[in-house]
């Protein structure tokens, strides 16, 4: 099948600026991808690109299969776009906002209409439809911008940090109608900085770092590239440290970090899983109580950090916790 | 969140609209937006007939000569002008703040002529135009002007003004695109100010230091207000201005043309690329 983004070693300089400095992207139809990257690493200005709202200076784009460049009219006709503002008039009601729009994709003013009041009963603001949106909060505003993006039923929905600035409660409910319209058969490429929201949501995520793609994959295959798996002990009695760690090192064959006042020692392994059954056979012969036994796979910003050589100081590691 | 239908099968991929809806379309949101927000409307109406008062009033008893006509129909016919470019130039504002807010870059990536754009916004600032033309032509009514040339001549003196306005209108929107930012676009006021007041539009050109006539004389403003004046107040006043109509007129529509010529393709060259 046709990928729906095919981006091939594009450059964009905005005078001495390097954005994008061969970048290569491929999102296959039928998935919610991610491109994460921390400020400045040209997220937005690949999604202005991809949207048709920025020329670039070499390689090529296609949506679709249709040249960003030189079939702009027919790319519009299967994008959405919401970016980082919430590109909707305050002066008009959230129902005149997507009918607006909805005319302006070339829907009669019967289907906008019918179409307009589709989307506000799927994103939840039917009741809210008829005030005028500066009476809306923050994130209402966001949801109708993301409405007017769907108004016309785009092929690919394009996301500019769709959460950022969201509270907690917001961004939530934000993921789960992203993830409802992926599973309807919309494509989406969506940018953030964060990191558990790239894991959460996208089948595949693309790091970004100073203008070019330097890891992509599944969430998972990212963290299985970032390096093996690390198993924790943790123990009751500080007495067993000491059989503990020769377990760990009989099955792992590494000398185990030890932290003798949290009673705990972890150490890296290869494959995870098998390793997890004979470590806590070995643990039950040496007559060890256990309180914890934990795998933990590397966090995405873990992985952030193995590909660069540098942590991601502007990355924010978590978005905020939802209040449960 | 409920179960309602987005599936793809309701609605084709979308056509796109065509330039005179997608043109009706964006225009009926500036206007609505006009209308909605009323201090955008009323605070420029309100400026323009406080300065009516002070020149009809306070300064009106200091200007005498004007060659048989009377001070209040010199000056009505040159607010009503200038009014024009006081009105127009919230446009420059308007549109930094649309590209400001995204909403300039939401509308270019839908599938419409991007050219619909500039249209869109030129048909709503006419009859944002229109408004102020009435309001302040009643205004100079109210305060004592009256018309002495014929009434068709005062019609297209009112439809001249909207010309001049929509071609200011350009520059403004261009000026607007490349702000950047709404607060710089306000830096529109620095040639609106000079244009109105460097003009003949409250005082005659000849009362002006000998080395300002000629920049007042041959700049957009003294004509587009000359030719309004002699169909305002007659046949009479191209005597004391000291030219015929069609000089003013053609010199006028000269300035409406390059205005537009440059402006309009400036502003759509920027809705196409930024």
């Amino acid at each position: 099948m046709q990928p729906v983004i095919d981006a091939r070693a594009v450059t964009k300089r905005y005078g001495k600026v390097e954005a994008l400095s061969g970048l290569d992207l491929v999102i296959e139809s039928g998935t919610i991808a991610a491109v994460l990257g921390p400020n400045g690493a040209g997220k937005t200005t690949l999604v202005r690109i991809v949207a048709t709202l920025l020329s670039f200076d070499s390689g090529t784009v296609h949506v679709a299969g249709h040249d960003v460049t030189h079939q702009p009219h027919a790319v519009r006709r299967l994008i959405g776009l919401a970016g980082q503002s919430a590109a909707v008039e305050p002066a008009m009601t959230g129902r005149e906002n997507l009918r607006m729009v909805g005319r302006l994709y070339g829907l009669t003013a019967s289907e906008a209409r019918r179409r307009a009041d589709a989307v506000l009963e799927r994103l939840s603001l039917a009741d809210a439809g008829d005030r005028p949106v500066k009476t809306y909060s923050g994130g209402m505003r966001r949801r109708l911008d993301l409405g007017a993006s769907l108004v016309g039923a785009p092929r690919l929905l394009l996301l500019d940090e769709p959460t950022t600035g969201l509270d907690p409660g917001s961004r939530i409910e934000l993921w789960d109608t992203i993830r409802d319209l992926a599973a309807s058969g919309t494509d989406v490429l969506l940018t953030t900085q964060y990191l558990d929201e790239a894991d959460r949501l996208a089948a595949h995520v693309a790091i970004v770092d100073r203008g070019r793609v330097i890891a992509e994959g599944t969430p998972g295959e990212l963290k299985a590239r970032a390096g093996a798996d690390r198993v924790e002990v943790h123990l009751r009695d500080e007495d067993d440290l000491v059989s503990a760690a020769a377990a760990l090192t009989r099955v792992s064959g590494h000398e185990p970090a030890v932290d003798r006042g949290a009673r705990r020692c972890s150490v890296s392994v290869e494959r995870g899983t098998v390793v997890l059954g004979e470590l806590a056979r070995a643990l039950d012969d040496a007559g060890v109580v256990v309180q914890d036994l934990t795998l933990r796979r590397p966090t995405l910003d873990e992985v952030f950090l193995s590909m660069t050589g540098r942590p991601a100081p502007e990355l924010a590691l978590a978005s905020p916790r939802p209040a449960r | 969140m409920s179960t309602v239908s987005l599936e793809h099968t309701t609605v084709p991929p979308g056509r796109g609209a065509s330039f005179a809806v997608a043109t009706a379309q964006t225009a009926s949101r500036t206007l609505r937006q006009f209308l909605r927000t009323p201090q955008l409307v009323v605070v420029s109406t309100a400026t323009g007939i406080l300065f009516l008062l002070i020149f009809r009033y306070v300064f009106g008893g200091a200007v005498a000569h004007l060659g048989g006509v009377s001070y209040v129909d010199f000056v009505v016919p040159g607010f009503v002008t200038t009014g024009v470019l006081f009105t127009g130039m919230g446009a420059a504002s308007g549109v930094a703040e649309d590209v400001q807010s995204g909403f300039v870059d939401r509308l270019r990536s839908l599938p419409i002529a991007r050219s619909s754009l500039v249209a869109g916004r030129m048909v709503a600032d006419a009859g944002l135009l229109a408004w102020g033309l009435v309001v302040t032509t009643a205004a100079g009514f109210a305060v004592g002007f009256r018309l002495h040339g014929s009434v068709a001549g005062g019609a297209a003196a009112l439809g001249l003004c909207l010309l001049y306005g929509l071609a200011f209108d350009a520059l403004f929107v261009t000026s607007g695109l490349y702000a950047g930012s709404a607060q710089a676009a306000q830096g529109t006021s620095f040639l609106v100010f000079p244009l109105s007041f460097v003009s003949s539009a409250y005082v005659p050109v000849s009362t002006m230091p000998s080395w300002m006539q000629p920049v007042a004389r041959w700049q957009p403003m003294t004509a587009m207000v000359d030719s309004v004046r002699i169909l305002a107040d007659g046949p009479a006043t191209a005597r004391t201005l000291g030219h015929p109509l069609h000089e003013y007129l053609l010199l006028s529509l000269a300035w409406c043309a390059v205005l537009l010529v440059v402006f309009v393709p400036l502003a759509a060259a920027r809705f196409r690329s930024s």
